[in-house]
Parts: C-alpha cells; sequence; structure tokens
C-alpha cells in the first residue's frame, strides 16, 4: 500500500468518526427529549398492565397473573425501545435533511465515500437505539409491583444486543432514503402501531398457538425476533423461538436492510 | 493527444448530461449540459453566465460529485471525479444555492465540525472555525442558532465553511441571489478578497454585473451549451457595431415584451416557452429589418455582456 493510499483510509476513518462525534453531541443536547420519549412509553405500560390492572382485579397476564406478565414485558419493552429508537432516529432526520432542509449536504460533501458515510448513519441509529434499551431495562424491570424473574443470559445479551441495534438502525435507513418527508404520519401510523401490537411485545410468540394464520402472520413482524430474543437474553423462563431462528432471521434482514439502506442512500444523494 | 495545461485546476472534456425521465416536449430526452469543454486555471474567478435552465447548477453538480456525467471526463485538481469522487471532495468546497447549514448545530459548530469531517484535529479545527469567524465578522454570532442569524450571515457562513479546509477549488453556485444589495456587496468583497488570496474560485450567476465585476473569464451558457468563452472585455469587444445596434433595439423590444408577457418565478414553462419564442421572433424582425436597410438606433457608449447575450440567444437574459 503506498503512503497516500494509506493517508487515504485514516482520513475516511477520521471522517467517520468526527460525523458519528456529531451525531452524538446532537444527542447529548437533545437528552432532555430522549430520555422521556423513549422511557414514557414503556412506563406507562408498566404502571397500567402490572400495577393499576392487578390493583384493581382486572385479570391480565394469562396463567401465572401479574408477576408472569411484568416477565413477557422486560423482553418485549427492551426490543420495542431499541427497533423504534433505531429506526426513527435515522429515518426522521434522514427523510427531513435530504428533502426539506438539505442540511445533509456538507456531511455527504465530508471526504468519504458515500458508502462509508451511510454506515455512519446505521452507526449512529445503532448507538441510539443501545441507549434505549439501556434506559428502559431498569424502568421495565424495576418499576413493576410485582416480582419477576430475569437473569442475564451474557453471551446471548451481549451478541444479540449489537444485532439488534443494527438491524434496526439498518432498517431506519432503509425506510429514511425511500420515504417522503410528508409521509412520516404514515409511518407513525400504520407502520409503527402494527408491528408494536403485533411485535410479541405484550405475548411471547409460541402463547400465540391457538391462532395459528396470526402466529405465521407475524413472522413478517421484525420486532416479534427482537422481543423472543431478548426475552431468551434475558432468561426470563417464558420458552421462545429457537435462538437459531432468531439469530438466523437477524443476520439475514441486517445484510439484506444494511445493502437496501446504504444503496437507497447513494440513491437519494446522487443525481 | 495534448498534454494537461500547465496549473489548470479544472478540466472537462466532452462532458454531458441527459435526464431520458425528464423527457422535452417533443418526447426527447432533456439534454442539461451537451458537450461541455472547460479549462480553468489556478488563481482565476470563472464565470457560468446563463438563464435559468442553462445548464449551470447541472454543470457545477458534476464538478463536485454530486451529479453522474452521462459521459465526459471532468477532473478536478488532478483527480477525476466520477472514477475517485472521495478523493476529489477533498480538493472541493462548495456554497449551494439553497443554505445547507447543520441546524441542530450553532454557527461556529458548523465550521468546526466542517474541520473535524476533512481530517483537523479538535484543536486545529477550533483555531480555523474561530479565525474565520472574525474574518467573516461572525464573532458576534457564533454561538447563534443557524435560523438566528440573517441571509447575508447565512450566507458567509457557508462561504467561510467551504473555505475552511483550503479546498483547491471554490464552486459558488448562485451566492448573491436573494440577498440584498449590501449583503450581495459584501460577499463580493469577500470573494475579492479570496481572489486576493489565490483562491480559484468557479461560480454560476444569472447577474450580468456580477459576471462582469468578478470574474476573470466568462463563459455564457444557454440550453446546456457554452455560446462564447472569453474574458468580460473581450466578449464585449467581439460584439460588433451592428451587432451592438440590432441588440439593443432587441432589448427595447424585449423591455417592452416585459409589459405583454411578463416572466417571473411563478411564470409556468409553457408561458416561457411563448416568452421565448416571441423574443426569437422579434430578434428575426430586427436582423430583417436591419436586413433590408431599415435604420437601427445607435448602440449605448459601452457594450454590456447583456448585450453579448442578447446576440448569441436572442432573448433577454432574466432572473
Amino acid at each position: 500500500m503506498t503512503v497516500e493510499a494509506v493517508d487515504a483510509g485514516t482520513g475516511r476513518w477520521s471522517t467517520f468518526r468526527a460525523l458519528l462525534l456529531r451525531d452524538m453531541v446532537v444527542l447529548d443536547r437533545n437528552l432532555g427529549e430522549f430520555v422521556p420519549n423513549t422511557v414514557l412509553q414503556p412506563l406507562l405500560l408498566v404502571f397500567v398492565f402490572t400495577y393499576v390492572f392487578p390493583t384493581i382485579g382486572q385479570a391480565v397476564g394469562g396463567e401465572g397473573g401479574a408477576a408472569r406478565f411484568s416477565t413477557i414485558l422486560v423482553g418485549g419493552l427492551v426490543a420495542q425501545a431499541v427497533i423504534f429508537q433505531g429506526i426513527f432516529r435515522v429515518a426522521l432526520p434522514l427523510a427531513r435533511e435530504l428533502d426539506v432542509t438539505n442540511e445533509l449536504e456538507d456531511r455527504v460533501m465530508a471526504p468519504a465515500p458515500l458508502s462509508l458515510i451511510a454506515v455512519e448513519k446505521i452507526a449512529s441509529g445503532a448507538l441510539q437505539a443501545l441507549f434505549a434499551g439501556m434506559i428502559v431495562f431498569p424502568a421495565a424491570a424495576f418499576v413493576p409491583a410485582t416480582p419477576l424473574f430475569v437473569s442475564v443470559d451474557w453471551p446471548v445479551l451481549l451478541t444479540l444486543t449489537p444485532l439488534a441495534c443494527v438491524a434496526s438502525a439498518a432498517l431506519g435507513l432503509t425506510l429514511g432514503t425511500q420515504l417522503d418527508p410528508r409521509s412520516v404520519p404514515i409511518l407513525a401510523g400504520f407502520v409503527a402501531l402494527p408491528l408494536a401490537f403485533f411485535g410479541a411485545i405484550f405475548y411471547s410468540w409460541s402463547a400465540l398457538e391457538p391462532i395459528p394464520w396470526l402466529q405465521y402472520a407475524v413472522l413478517a413482524n421484525p420486532l416479534v425476533y427482537l422481543s423472543e430474543g431478548f426475552r431468551a437474553a434475558l432468561s426470563t423462563g417464558i420458552p421462545t423461538m429457537p435462538l437459531p431462528v432468531i439469530y438466523g432471521v437477524l443476520v439475514v434482514a441486517t445484510a439484506v436492510l444494511c445493502l437496501t439502506g446504504i444503496s437507497g442512500f447513494k440513491k437519494r444523494v446522487l443525481n | 493527444m495534448l498534454g494537461p495545461v500547465p496549473d489548470e485546476v479544472i478540466s472537462v472534456r466532452g462532458l454531458s448530461k441527459i435526464y431520458p425521465q425528464q423527457a422535452n416536449e417533443d418526447g426527447s430526452a432533456l439534454v442539461a449540459v451537451d458537450d461541455l469543454e472547460l479549462s480553468v486555471t489556478r488563481g482565476e474567478i470563472f464565470g457560468l453566465l446563463g438563464p435559468n435552465g442553462a445548464g449551470k447548477t447541472t454543470t457545477v453538480g458534476m464538478l463536485t460529485t454530486r451529479v453522474i456525467p452521462t459521459t465526459g471526463v471532468a477532473i478536478v485538481n488532478g483527480v477525476d471525479v466520477v472514477a475517485d469522487s472521495a478523493r476529489a471532495k477533498r480538493d472541493i468546497g462548495v456554497v449551494p444555492q439553497a443554505n445547507t447549514l447543520d441546524r441542530s448545530l450553532t454557527a461556529r459548530e458548523n465550521l468546526y465540525f466542517h474541520g473535524r469531517y476533512f481530517g483537523m484535529s479538535d484543536g486545529e479545527a477550533c483555531e480555523a472555525s474561530d479565525d474565520l469567524l472574525e474574518q467573516f465578522r461572525l464573532t458576534a454570532k457564533a454561538h447563534s442558532e443557524v435560523h438566528q442569524l440573517s441571509g447575508g450571515m447565512a450566507q458567509r457562513l457557508m462561504v467561510a465553511r467551504a473555505i475552511l479546509h483550503r479546498p483547491a477549488v471554490l464552486f459558488l453556485d448562485e451566492p448573491t441571489a436573494g440577498l440584498d444589495p449590501q449583503s450581495r456587496l459584501a460577499l463580493w468583497d469577500i470573494v475579492g478578497r479570496l481572489h486576493d488570496e489565490g483562491q480559484t474560485i468557479l461560480l454560476t450567476t444569472h447577474y450580468m454585473e456580477e459576471a462582469d465585476r468578478m470574474c476573470d473569464r466568462v463563459a455564457i451558457m444557454d440550453q446546456g451549451r457554452i455560446l462564447a468563452l472569453d474574458t468580460p472585455a473581450g466578449l464585449k469587444q467581439s460584439s460588433s457595431v451592428n451587432d451592438g445596434k440590432a441588440a439593443v433595439m432587441q432589448l427595447w423590444l424585449s423591455r417592452s415584451l416585459d409589459v405583454l408577457l411578463p416572466v417571473d418565478e411563478e411564470t409556468s414553462d409553457g408561458d416561457r416557452r411563448q416568452r421565448d419564442a416571441a423574443e426569437r421572433a422579434l430578434s428575426e424582425l430586427v436582423k430583417a429589418a436591419e436586413s433590408v436597410g431599415i435604420p437601427l438606433p445607435e448602440p449605448p457608449d459601452e457594450v454590456t455582456l447583456e448585450t453579448v447575450f442578447i446576440n448569441l440567444t436572442g432573448r433577454e437574459l432574466r432572473e
């Protein structure tokens, strides 16, 4: 390798690091909005489902009652925080900056290949998804009034978490580059809601057995694999899908979404 | 084949951009830039002058790696902008038409992070940002958010950002469009100072006065082609006295057309074409009158770039 090539290579990585630094500075500035935004919905869910319902005697959680339900929720809520923050923290700014304000321009003109600039978007979204998961976990694990059963399976947690975060951010990049900013309300209403309700957050996937068509239909929902995966990682004692299936789907989905996201980004930026 | 011109910073050969999806009325593909040849030498201010839709911005887009040429080669500071766009971007500073400042950052941070993207250390980026804020009289606004800046300040900040990494070429796309007269003068002053420091600049404009005053050389563009390329003085000299008479007549007739068929930003494409057709017809009429010996009014004392443009295209250069 020539000296110039080495120089260009390190130059590109310093550009990558600077782009990431910029995103983290902006996140830090917006923490006052990021934290409540991430934690409010899980807290409300936990409060209503695991405190209010059992206290007023409204049955929830099927066999095993509220304690079992709190346990189911832990993995589901962490998964939900990861996927939604991963998607929205990439897709929403990108759709706006590409189309309405053009403010991505200076970063696109940074001296690095466009694919590396797209990868930075995924890395930045994945980090934000990770923070979201880390904020939601204590809220879901320690707030419920009922006892729950959590013991961390570290090898699964340490491998699944980065995979889940990258998959979510790559999905965000794919959506953000395909999306017209005017259709953002559609993303919130028509994509986020069904994803959440059929994302195995409130029930485990195997519990859907009595409704076979639904059990198979929800397999198209990426959140299902994240919820099941986090339940396995947090060893809640709730049966989950086999781990090879979870990992297999996530690895393939991450690879495909990274490729579609990066090529979508290039198409949007070039003319 | 001729070797490279010494000190050539921009070299463009046979550059075209065709948009097959954006067809013209007759169904043919839109040719935004048509077989362009250009050479810009180090230290000069080179102007692309022409009306909206002439292909100026598409040309800048191709030279700055953002528009992929259909054919041809563009070399900036020795680097092929298509084959090695990541490296080419090191040598390029761009001030686009729209405000592209990062709204999540302050004015100073816009400069600081730009420096970091270009590989500067924290210390270097801080120093360069503070220097430029000072130079561009923006120090008082260093910690302001972008939306708190006036149009002129935002434009100055964008120029500061574009030159922070010391690019080989600075591209200014319609730099004074939409600026108030005072900010326009301030920007001309900045461009003049950069020129004195040896900065190579390629600017696009549809203001005759701007091209005349700022540029060492000017290429007059229309419909994707360069119609003439020379120093402003050279362009004016090449316009003969009779051409001048015809152009003045044409200009008067064009002005009266402004009343009949006014054109502004909201004019539809159809109405614009109608207006262009009317101007061409008038141009033919003037030429016909001239050929049968009808006396035309005397040309003005000085031929302006506007008359040159009318001679070349048969119509007036409009904003």
